[in-house]
């Protein structure tokens, strides 16, 4: 599903690049990246997501170079293939949570399938905010209606950045377990992210990243 | 979900700023759309009125009082005339056709007003029930007198002495309705029309009122008639006005003031798009990551373009459909008032040609004030945006 090659990247000013270790996953692989700030694993999370553009080395996904389209393009297949969740759930506010999932599955490309999204929230314990504001969420809820946006439209890819980092054990755990029961129900592969050693203990495959040079 | 139904729901969840812009739009849209509706009223009716009127002899005094006495029937007569004079200028050869009007009293303030039979047919006043005055005492009411006043085929009155009000009575002699105009949109639907006959017949107490009438409308048969008639009159106390002259002057006079409105207009409008232009600059930095976020879900820029355009668009529609609603409701308003005020009807709330041109200037504009933001939108950092995590 996903095979980094050679990823380099390096900000502008800045004196030397950050060199990235490969990355392989195939559909219903589970993967985590660990790294203290600094070692530039939302910068490596960004080149897989094709939200930035690296120095070298190649993305494919799906079988199909994904670092080298251009930016309206990577847009349109991240939105298809990818789910991302990201640190701080955020939302379109002028939308309620059930239009939230609406509209991923509409960029996506999907048909707008009211049962799916009934159901999706049911599973994650969140039925009864379908038609809630956005802002009416308790920060836990925000973050399983982000999870929910994440795999609403079945992508084959869930990025999930520092997803835990904010939250106590009790609802760490809810929330991995939330992310790998979805991905393995669509079969998706799932990538996390994150400087919270907590999650080591808990997934099995885990590379660390150290501070390169 | 399309961009344009989303556009509708960011502005709607930001009530305020839309409000505040939206508002803006629709006084300045409402006041230029009432401007226009108001001034082809006005043009409409100014010319509905004049119709083939090329002079029009009276007492000497303002012309333009003149005017709007004896054509428009909203301002005071300059005085009255001895018919054997006036009768010198209605047969000379120049002129075509000479239509006497004696002003008389009224009644609830509705003007009676004598004159011959020629008065309605200029104005293609067809009778509508009953039949055309021919004795003394019989009037022809307009429709709007009909409807204002109740009378009806058969009802008989009395009039009240001069044009103000009803304490004055005259008792003796009663008016006869013996016959309606259809509406013709001209003053006459305002006016109760009688054989000069009887206003003489009323004020016969007043000696040396008979035989005297208040103006002649003239059409002229030989352009001449402009310059010589004035000539002819020179040692009398009558003169003549020419009707197109001086509404001309008078809607000048309006003018400066309808200038000042319209620049008030231009500038509220201005305001309007720049709070256009800073509602949504200021809504893409309180957005940035909620924009940042629609690209990582499969919104190219271009996505995010059209939104923050339509976002804008629909800001500019909302203003410019609630000014033109506006500028009718003042239209309404108003022409009570003028009603009320004047007899005169200014219910046209069809649109105007200058309109269309309004609302499109105003999409074009609109749309120009929003993509400069929507610009904006299209550079937006993705990776910065969401990797500050806010």
């Amino acid at each position: 599903m996903l095979k980094t090659e050679g990823l380099r990247y390096q900000y502008a000013g800045a004196d030397t690049g950050l060199t990235f270790p490969d990355l392989h996953l195939n559909k219903g692989d589970e993967l985590l990246l660990l790294g203290a700030s600094g070692t530039g694993k939302t910068t490596l999370l960004h080149l897989v997501a094709g939200m930035r553009t690296p120095t070298a080395g190649s993305v494919t996904l799906a079988g199909a170079p994904f670092s080298a389209l251009n930016t309206a393009q990577r847009d349109q297949t991240r939105g298809k293939h990818m789910g991302i969740v990201f640190q701080t759930a955020h939302f379109v506010r002028s939308l309620t949570v059930g239009e939230n999932l609406a509209l991923a599955r509409s960029l996506a490309g999907c048909a707008p399938d009211a049962e799916v999204i009934k159901g999706l929230l049911q599973d994650l314990g969140l039925g009864h905010k379908l038609n809630a504001r956005v802002d009416a969420l308790s920060v836990g809820e925000q973050q399983r209606v982000s999870i929910a946006r994440a795999v609403v439209h079945g992508p084959g890819l869930i990025l999930a950045d520092e997803p835990t980092s904010a939250l106590d054990d009790a609802n760490t755990d809810a929330v991995l377990t939330l992310l790998r029961n979805q991905a393995k129900r669509t079969g998706a592969a799932l990538l996390v992210v994150t400087h919270d050693q907590r999650l080591k203990d808990r997934m099995s495959q885990h590379v660390e990243l150290n501070p390169t040079s | 979900m399309k961009a344009a139904r989303l556009a509708r729901r960011n502005v709607l969840h930001r009530p305020l700023e839309t409000g505040l812009s939206v508002l803006l739009l629709a006084f300045g849209v409402g006041i230029i759309s009432l401007m226009l509706l108001m001034q082809r009223s006005l043009t409409e009716d100014l010319d509905r009125n004049i119709k083939d009127i090329d002079l029009v002899l009276g007492a000497k005094g303002s012309p333009l009082q003149l005017i709007l006495a004896n054509v428009y029937h909203v301002d005071v007569p300059t005085g009255n005339i001895p018919l054997a004079d006036a009768r010198k200028i209605m047969r000379h050869p120049y002129i075509e056709e000479a239509i006497p009007l004696a002003y008389g009293d009224n009644y609830e303030l509705f003007r009676i007003v004598g004159t011959e039979p020629s008065y309605p047919a200029h104005y293609n006043a067809e009778i509508a029930e009953g039949k055309m005055f021919e004795a003394a005492f019989e009037v022809v009411i307009g429709q709007e007198v009909a409807t204002a006043t109740g009378l009806t085929i058969g009802d008989t009155f009395y009039s009240a002495h001069g044009l103000t009000d009803g304490t004055d009575v005259h008792r003796d002699k009663a008016y006869t309705v013996v016959g309606t105009f259809d509406r013709t949109g001209a003053v006459i639907d305002q006016l109760i029309l009688t054989p000069i006959a009887s206003v003489w017949g009323v004020h016969e107490d007043v000696e040396d009122a008979d035989e005297e009438i208040t103006a002649v409308l003239l059409k002229k048969k030989n352009p001449l008639a402009i310059l010589t008639l004035p000539n002819l009159l020179r040692d009398t106390p009558m003169q003549v006005a020419l009707p197109a002259i001086e509404m001309n002057r008078l809607t000048q006079q309006f003018g400066i003031g309808l200038q000042t409105l319209r620049a008030v207009a231009l500038l509220i409008m201005g305001l309007s798009f720049i709070s256009v232009f800073i509602a949504l600059f200021a809504s893409l930095r309180d957005r940035r990551y909620e924009l940042a976020l629609l690209r990582t879900m499969g919104a190219p820029p271009r996505r995010l373009f059209a939104l923050v355009l339509f976002e804008g668009l629909w800001m500019t529609v909302a203003g410019i459909a609630a000014g033109l609603l506006l500028s009718r409701l003042g239209v309404m308003a108003l022409g009570e008032v003028l009603q009320d005020r004047f007899h005169y009807e200014v219910t046209q709330l069809m649109p105007v040609s200058g309109e269309f041109v309004l609302a499109a200037a105003a999409l074009l504009v609109g749309a120009v004030a929003a993509g400069i933001p929507a610009r904006s939108a299209l550079r937006i950092d993705i990776s910065n945006t969401l990797g500050q995590g806010r």
